[in-house]
């Protein structure tokens, strides 16, 4: 049976709110696919406003990938604004896709992309609008199957009431493998119900199904174990690897919205994983090991997507753009092939060295040039030790000499406050560094006028990461510590005003904490938070430190023992049941590594240039790093001539 | 250094795309089309485009006009039709033509709009209607981003007259706006009929109303609008396509 359209009902409200093209779909290069020929069909969510969820790359690739299959439609939905949400309610309008803006209940399965924690109330407002029960409990036969992916699903206890099932790891081969299931499941009749349809996806092994498992805690409140409740249902759940970038060449047709988004720009990705071994990167940890996309393959890409797109920037992304082993020869392959184009090529790397000049200028011959931000990370030598960032005070100044010496007036240099073991001495050490950039630049440009911008951000410890049993700091001290460092700044005569600072405040860094290394039991804190009008948490005018506050107190749980407590050897952690492939004595060795490195602790290399050193993730998961060079090189274009000239 | 004059059209939910995201949207589109733009000069260049007069966001058009500069000669039917297939079904480009002397935005001197308004009974309608026109001045008030601003939405209302849709009977409002600045838009007429005649919508729910640009252009003496391109056409010896 065909499902109804709410356009004709949405249309009718569309006049009285905010940017109302971001509902209206019909996006370049978006499907809209026959309803009744379909015999599986996704909606996929990406929990934050269609401005910063349209170009999401993962969203974007899951959508072809299913769409691409002749069977399997799939459509987008995204957050909606409050002032959308309040006429939907009065109207009754439910939660639609932007695509064919049919209601999210219809689907087979809601599908949703969480790159961080701070989207978890958004889902809520989605399923209510939707007319989905928020409980995973109390959904029928008649609700879509609601799974959680993306980097958040790596933890996702805290929302483990609220979705049916998880997902961790690459997407791709994923959904087509949940895909297979639910198609042969309807096949035969759907037997058993959702009930049954969960069990065959927990079977998998690639699927994480919460309802299967119970959680049994300590008196004093950690947690026991955390066991299958029923037979046949794998103890520990795995995440999911792509090998060979080159097979998985999408977006092959890059969605190009009508309304403004947060990247006006086509990406393509370089490589996946890194193995550089920051032990703060959540990111680098779980996306081991590293697999390359190959120097021809990316040409394609670059070529295709700018023909299917009309986009007029190429953004070449990955986790360390200036790491993959050809990135010399791709830099001066695309800048050739684009030359005298008003195509421009970005590479958004934060490695600290000259090197990433030399690239960032090779992409700029076009004349646009991109801004340079590097990443130290740490203030001083000893904090760069302990997180495994091996950048001396040199290495920085060198690197932004070269920068100055190039003509940038100024770049941007990124570091984290509240790292394992860290002084007031580590972060006030950040304005030293900075007014030595600044020596340095003025040198190296000879000119008065450069700047440079500090950006410092709140450390967050992250599951599956050597920093997973960390004291987080708490807010009122990250606060104290980077006023510390404005003061210091401040104080300084001769450069001071030449270096600008850009930093929160540590409230919203604690709500990240609790739900990122949270429980089931931060599950009611996130219902009380949404229902107390918590929504679009990622955005500080909607943010409210006080509603998650309130909010934890009244359901009883206690957020420092969530955040600022430091967890032993022994704790059974909330996500040990799932596998991202690291060996947990291999992270406590490296956290117990880290915690010496400020005597004596030995620096963790890069397993691309180096031996593996057995963090457990290629063994594990049948994986093995994919890198080159393979000495190929990109071929010259021949320009086409204009079909439209007379 | 040849110009070219766009009569594109904005059409069902692409009317809910603003000028800016039109802008966007075209300038992805000719490259696409691999139209060979002429730019401006300087440190950041620029593709040769002017616009003119948009519809606001929310209201279709059937006469919305765009000028651009080419560094090659093109063939105005053959950029028409590879720029349509560029740009999203919705935003349909309706004719090109070689540009001839004078102003295009100078031509454009007023509207004529059609504004369904389901709201209104068609009796309810014609009375407000007669009681706008009957009107001296009818003083709006509209939200713009710095504040509020009063317009008076009669003086540039040359004439109007309420039909009944022949499909459904709905009333339709049908007028010819002058141009003016700021810019008296349909909403502002449809919030001027609602305070001149004191009106409530007849069902509850949002007040609707759903306004289609049909022509801009001269205002010709018989009061009617013309069509902004007859010069350029004049010029080529093109003559104008039929009925879209
Ligand atoms: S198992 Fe070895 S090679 Fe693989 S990512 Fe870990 S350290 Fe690197």
């Amino acid at each position: 049976m065909p499902v109804e359209s709410v356009f004709s009902r949405l249309e009718l409200l569309l006049p009285q709110v905010q940017k109302p093209i971001q509902y209206v779909g019909g996006e370049l290069n978006a499907t809209v696919k026959d309803w009744d020929s379909a015999a599986v069909r996704w909606a996929l969510m990406y929990p934050d406003a269609y401005e910063v969820g349209l170009p999401n790359q993962g969203v974007m690739i899951l959508y072809e990938v299913l769409n691409e299959q002749v069977d399997v439609l799939a459509e987008r939905t995204y957050a909606v604004w409050p002032d959308l949400e309040k006429l939907m309610r009065e109207y009754d309008v439910p939660q639609f896709t932007v695509d064919a803006h049919r209601p999210i209940k219809a689907f087979d399965v809601l599908g949703v992309s969480f790159s961080t924690e701070l989207g978890y109330t958004n889902l809520l407002t989605a399923l209510d609008l939707g007319g989905i029960p928020l409980h995973a409990a109390g959904r029928t036969d008649d609700d879509p199957i609601v799974i959680a992916g993306g980097h958040a699903a790596f933890n996702p206890e805290p929302i483990a009431d609220f979705v049916d099932a998880a997902i961790l790891g690459d997407g791709e081969q994923a959904v087509l493998q949940v895909t297979a299931v639910i198609r042969q499941w309807k096949a035969d009749g759907s037997p058993g119900g959702r009930d049954e349809l969960l069990m065959r996806l927990a079977k998998t092994g690639g699927v994480y199904v919460p309802r299967f498992y119970d959680v049994d805690y300590l008196p004093d409140g950690r947690i026991q174990r955390v066991v299958p409740n029923r037979p046949g249902v794998p103890w520990r759940v795995s995440k999911h690897t792509v090998m060979d970038l080159d097979e998985w060449p999408y977006p092959k047709q890059p969605l190009v919205p009508l309304a403004e988004t947060v990247h006006e720009r086509m990406s393509v990705e370089i490589f996946r994983g890194c193995t550089r071994g920051c032990r703060f990167c959540q990111a680098g940890m779980i996306t081991r090991p590293v697999r390359e996309r190959s120097i021809t393959g990316i040409g394609e890409m670059v070529k295709a997507g700018l023909e299917a797109s009309g986009y007029e920037e190429v953004g070449l992304l990955s986790l360390s753009s200036a790491d993959h082993s050809e990135i010399g020869e791709i830099a001066k392959g695309l800048a050739d092939r684009y030359e005298g184009t008003q195509t421009s090529l970005s590479l958004p790397s934060t490695r600290v060295d000259a090197f990433n000049v030399t690239l960032a200028k090779e992409l700029s011959r076009n004349g646009r040039r991109s801004g340079l931000t590097f990443a130290p990370e740490g203030g001083s030598e000893r904090i760069r030790k302990v997180i495994n960032k091996m950048v001396t005070e040199d290495d920085l100044i060198r690197t932004v000499s070269t920068a100055y010496a190039n003509g940038w007036r100024q770049v941007k240099l990124y570091f984290m406050c509240g790292l394992p073991t860290e002084t007031d001495e580590d972060v006030v050490q950040i304005a030293t560094l900075a007014s030595r950039v600044i020596e340095a630049g003025r040198a190296a440009s000879g000119k008065g006028d450069i700047r440079c911008t500090v950006s410092i951000g709140g450390f967050v410890p992250k599951p599956h990461t050597p920093f997973q049993w960390a004291s987080q700091l708490d807010h009122e001290a990250t606060d104290a510590r980077l006023h510390k460092l404005k003061d210091a700044i401040r104080a300084d005569r001769k450069y001071g005003k030449a270096i600008g600072l850009r930093y929160h405040d540590g409230k919203p860094g604690i709500v990240e904490g609790l739900l990122s290394r949270g429980d089931r039991r931060v599950g009611a804190v996130i219902r009380k938070v949404w229902e107390g009008g918590g929504r679009f948490d990622g955005w500080s005018e909607h943010f409210s430190f006080e509603r998650w506050m309130d909010a934890a107190s009244d359901v009883g749980v206690d957020v420092d023992w969530y955040t600022t407590r430091e967890r032993d050897q022994h704790e059974v952690l909330p996500w040990d049941h799932l596998d991202s492939g690291l060996d947990k004595e291999w992270l406590w060795e490296d956290w117990q590594e880290s915690i010496a490195s400020s005597d004596d602790g030995a620096e963790v290399e890069d397993c691309r240039w180096t031996p593996c050193y057995d963090c457990g993730v290629c063994p594990g998961m049948d994986t093995s790093i994919q890198i080159g060079p393979t000495g190929r090189t990109l071929l010259p274009l021949s320009p086409a001539a204009s079909p439209v000239r007379a | 250094m040849q110009r070219l004059r766009i009569r594109y059209a904005k059409r069902g939910r692409l009317r809910f795309s603003s000028h800016r995201d039109f802008q966007r949207a075209l300038e992805r589109a000719l490259r696409r089309a691999a139209v060979p733009m002429a730019y401006s000069a300087g440190f950041s260049p620029h593709p040769k485009v002017s616009y003119a007069n948009a519809a606001p966001t929310g209201t279709a058009s059937e006469a919305e006009y765009v000028e651009i500069g080419v560094a090659e000669r093109c063939d105005p039917e053959r950029l028409r039709a590879a720029l349509d297939a560029s740009l999203p079904p919705g935003l349909d480009v309706v004719e090109v033509v070689e540009a001839g002397p004078g102003s295009l935005a100078e031509r454009l001197e007023a509207s004529h709009w059609s504004v369904r308004l389901p709201s209104l009974t068609l009796a309810e309608a014609e009375r407000a209607v007669g009681l706008l026109l009957a009107a001296e001045a009818v003083t709006v008030e509209r939200v713009m981003k710095d504040g509020k601003r009063l317009l008076d939405a009669r003086a540039p209302l040359l004439a109007a007259r309420v039909d009944a849709d022949p499909e459904d009977g709905c009333a339709i409002l049908d007028m010819v706006v002058r141009h003016v600045t700021p810019a008296v838009r349909p909403d502002d007429v449809v919030t001027a009929l609602r305070v001149v005649a004191d009106l409530v919508p007849a069902a509850p729910g949002p007040w609707i109303w759903a306004a289609t640009r049909l022509a801009q252009g001269p205002l010709q003496p018989d009061g009617t609008v013309g069509d902004p391109l007859d010069p350029d056409r004049a010029a080529v010896g093109a003559t104008a396509p039929g009925p879209v």
